[in-house]
């Protein structure tokens, strides 16, 4: 088991490396790069010169990524050019982080809580109207663009429902301990900063749930019809156990392999879909630090913002493979 | 001596079954009574015939600005529905139901070029590891994993934000080298699995050239998975060209409209006219929906598991 997790950590950091590579190769060699994207209008061809020597960026790419590297271990991934300029890109992805974490939790908290349940009750009852209808839904779904969904959200929910129609801005007086502001809430006793901020994360994180919900439900669906078939089920039902009991101890645990390895899997759905959401929003995090930084063509913060999303989708689906372990004796033992 | 063989393996493979129905005869007629396969396909069939026609079925030029005087009056007011213009007009005062109906061609064209392309690509690495091994198949995994550990959708951002002029060309591709990873692994996986099977044994055996069995036995067996994925990326990639444009990293150009394109560029009105984004979405989601319902239905028909 530790070897195995060594060997996927070593993986990941040659998949971090290649990826950075790429990544920087590819944004120092286009056209129309931060020069002129800090310039702007006011671009002359002796200003553009003066700040790309004073940026590296007349250098050979490999020099400037060996230097990039060598900086990037002491912490420095450049300055932002676009997103906040100025500020240091680990400053802003420091400062942004908790709030797309909060976000993406209570999002994947709500997809999996209405998700798994659903998707076992239309599995039990297959083929009628309530199987047909989530089904339906789910497929309903995975083809709504998500940003329009959030726009809908915002606008009706915000008017028929009287919730916040923008996220958390960060402004409130409330102590600050960790910058996660529903725990801070928590840590200091002051409740309505916490209830403020859960009000406010109610509707971007409905709208970062959906896809992850439809699919969690539709993977719950078909892996519980899978197990429901098993020999295992009918034995256990033949020697007399209550449904309860079968139901949880042999159809939900056999069930629940694919089950974690899709929400293992969805992170990245819940990732790309927090630079959609928290634009719609206006919620301070990574997202929408990814969603300008691409539009400004921030490279310092895109480059650490990249590949530190990278990062944490490894991590996450590194820690559902070990968790396999967990849920499964039959992989333990191995 | 290649088609000798091949016509030999289907006659063993009916006698097999007593029934002597290939699997996608098996799967045609499960799909012909399927309602779900048969509204997607209405739908889908309705985008195709409305987008091939639409330059006719469309009442005005999609791209000529003939409502402008009612936008400059009112100060960038949005034209409503009028005679002659039954869904008013856009925010450069154009006729918006010609948007619409001309914006279902450059949909289509985006999500069946996205799609050829990651398709192409796919093959040619998932064909090259999984017939090659060795070596071959160890670098190109690794290239698949790489872009795998990437979330799609960031993955897609990143590389429309690479080109310094976005176009249509640069959505289609963008959208497509997500899906190569994706192509490239199913297509490995099945060559992998039909490596050591009877029937590729038979035929080295025969001395079949090694191209000959790839491409004649290992290749048409493998592609039931990707003709289902391929018909699921047709309803992504049109979603994700949707969020490209929302981000800015969409075609500038909208001259020739397009439906992700339309609903990405008007964030900005949404809470004053949310008509503007409601109907190009709509579309979106119904013909998303299409694609999604053949797919789904497809999978499940060509699932050896499910045959009676």
């Amino acid at each position: 088991m530790l070897r195995y997790t060594i060997r996927r950590l070593v993986q990941l950091v040659g998949v971090v490396l290649v990826l950075s590579l790429l990544l920087f190769a590819w944004m120092r060699l286009l056209p129309g790069g931060p020069v002129s994207a800090l310039l702007g209008d006011r671009s002359t061809p002796e200003k553009a010169a003066e700040l790309t020597k004073q940026l590296g960026l007349d250098q050979p790419i490999f020099v400037q990524y060996i230097k990039f590297l060598g900086r990037a271990a002491t912490g420095d991934f450049g300055v932002s050019t676009g997103v906040q300029p100025g500020d240091s890109a680990l400053d802003i992805f420091l400062q942004r982080f908790p709030a797309t974490i909060e976000l993406s939790f209570f999002a994947i908290v709500i997809a999996i809580a209405i998700g798994v349940p659903l998707g076992y009750l239309a599995a039990k009852r297959r083929g009628g109207w309530f199987d047909n209808f989530s089904v339906i839904g789910s497929l309903i779904g995975v083809a709504v663009p998500v940003f329009f969904l959030a726009y809908v959200l915002k606008d009706a929910a915000s008017v028929g429902l009287g919730l916040p129609s923008q996220g958390r801005q960060g402004d409130i007086n409330a102590t600050r301990v960790t910058g996660f502001f529903t725990l801070d809430g928590v840590l200091t006793g002051e409740w309505d900063a916490t209830f403020d901020a859960l009000e406010h994360l109610i509707l971007p994180s409905i709208a970062l749930a959906t896809i992850p919900f439809a699919v969690i439900f539709r993977i719950t669906r078909a892996a519980v019809l899978d197990v429901l078939d098993e020999d295992f089920v009918r034995t256990a039902e033949a020697k007399g156990l209550t449904a309860q009991l079968i139901r949880r101890r042999h159809v939900l645990r056999n069930a629940m392999l694919p089950v974690v390895t899709t929400i293992g899997l969805q992170t990245g759905a819940l990732l790309s879909g927090a630079v959609l959401t928290e634009k719609v929003f206006s919620i301070p995090g990574v997202g929408q630090a990814l969603a300008i930084g691409f539009e400004r063509r921030d490279y310092p913060v895109l480059l650490l913002l990249i590949i530190m999303a990278t990062i944490v989708y490894v991590v996450v689906n590194l820690l559902v493979d070990l968790s396999y372990a967990l849920i499964d004796p039959r992989i333990r033992t191995r | 001596m290649v088609l000798g063989l091949s016509s030999k393996k289907e006659k063993i493979d009916g006698v097999a079954e007593s029934a002597g129905v290939s699997l996608a005869a098996s799967a045609w007629k499960r799909l012909r009574r399927s309602p779900v396969f048969l509204t997607g396909a209405v739908i889908i069939g309705l985008f195709i015939v409305v987008s091939v026609l639409s330059p006719w079925l469309a009442p005005h030029n999609p791209s000529e600005p003939m409502l402008i005087d009612q936008v400059v009056k009112a100060r960038n007011e949005i034209p409503p529905a009028q005679p002659g213009h039954p869904l008013g007009g856009d925010l450069q005062g154009r006729d918006f139901l010609s948007r619409l109906l001309v914006g279902s061609q450059q949909t289509l064209i985006v999500g069946v070029g996205a799609t050829l392309i990651g398709l192409a690509g796919g093959l040619f690495l998932g064909t090259l590891a999984g017939a090659l091994g060795g070596w071959v198949d160890s670098v190109v995994m690794r290239l698949v994993d790489v872009m795998l550990s990437l979330p799609s959708l960031l993955l897609a951002f990143s590389i429309a934000a690479m080109f310094a002029k976005p176009s249509q060309f640069t959505v289609i591709l963008a959208v497509a080298i997500v899906q190569i990873p994706v192509f490239a692994r199913l297509l490995r996986g099945s060559m992998l699995a039909q490596r050591h099977s009877d029937h590729v044994l038979a035929a080295t055996a025969l001395g079949v050239k090694k191209g000959a069995i790839v491409f004649r036995h290992m290749l048409p067996n493998s592609l039931s998975p990707v003709i289902v994925q391929s018909t699921l990326v047709l309803a992504t990639a049109i979603i994700e060209a949707a969020a490209l444009s929302f981000l800015g990293l969409g075609n500038p150009d909208d001259r020739i409209p397009e439906w992700g394109q339309m609903l990405g560029d008007v964030q900005n009105v949404f809470d004053t006219h949310p008509h503007l984004a409601a109907y190009p979405a709509i579309c979106i989601i119904i013909v998303a929906l299409g694609f999604t319902l053949m797919g789904e239905t497809l999978r499940e028909a060509l699932d050896p598991k499910n045959r009676r």
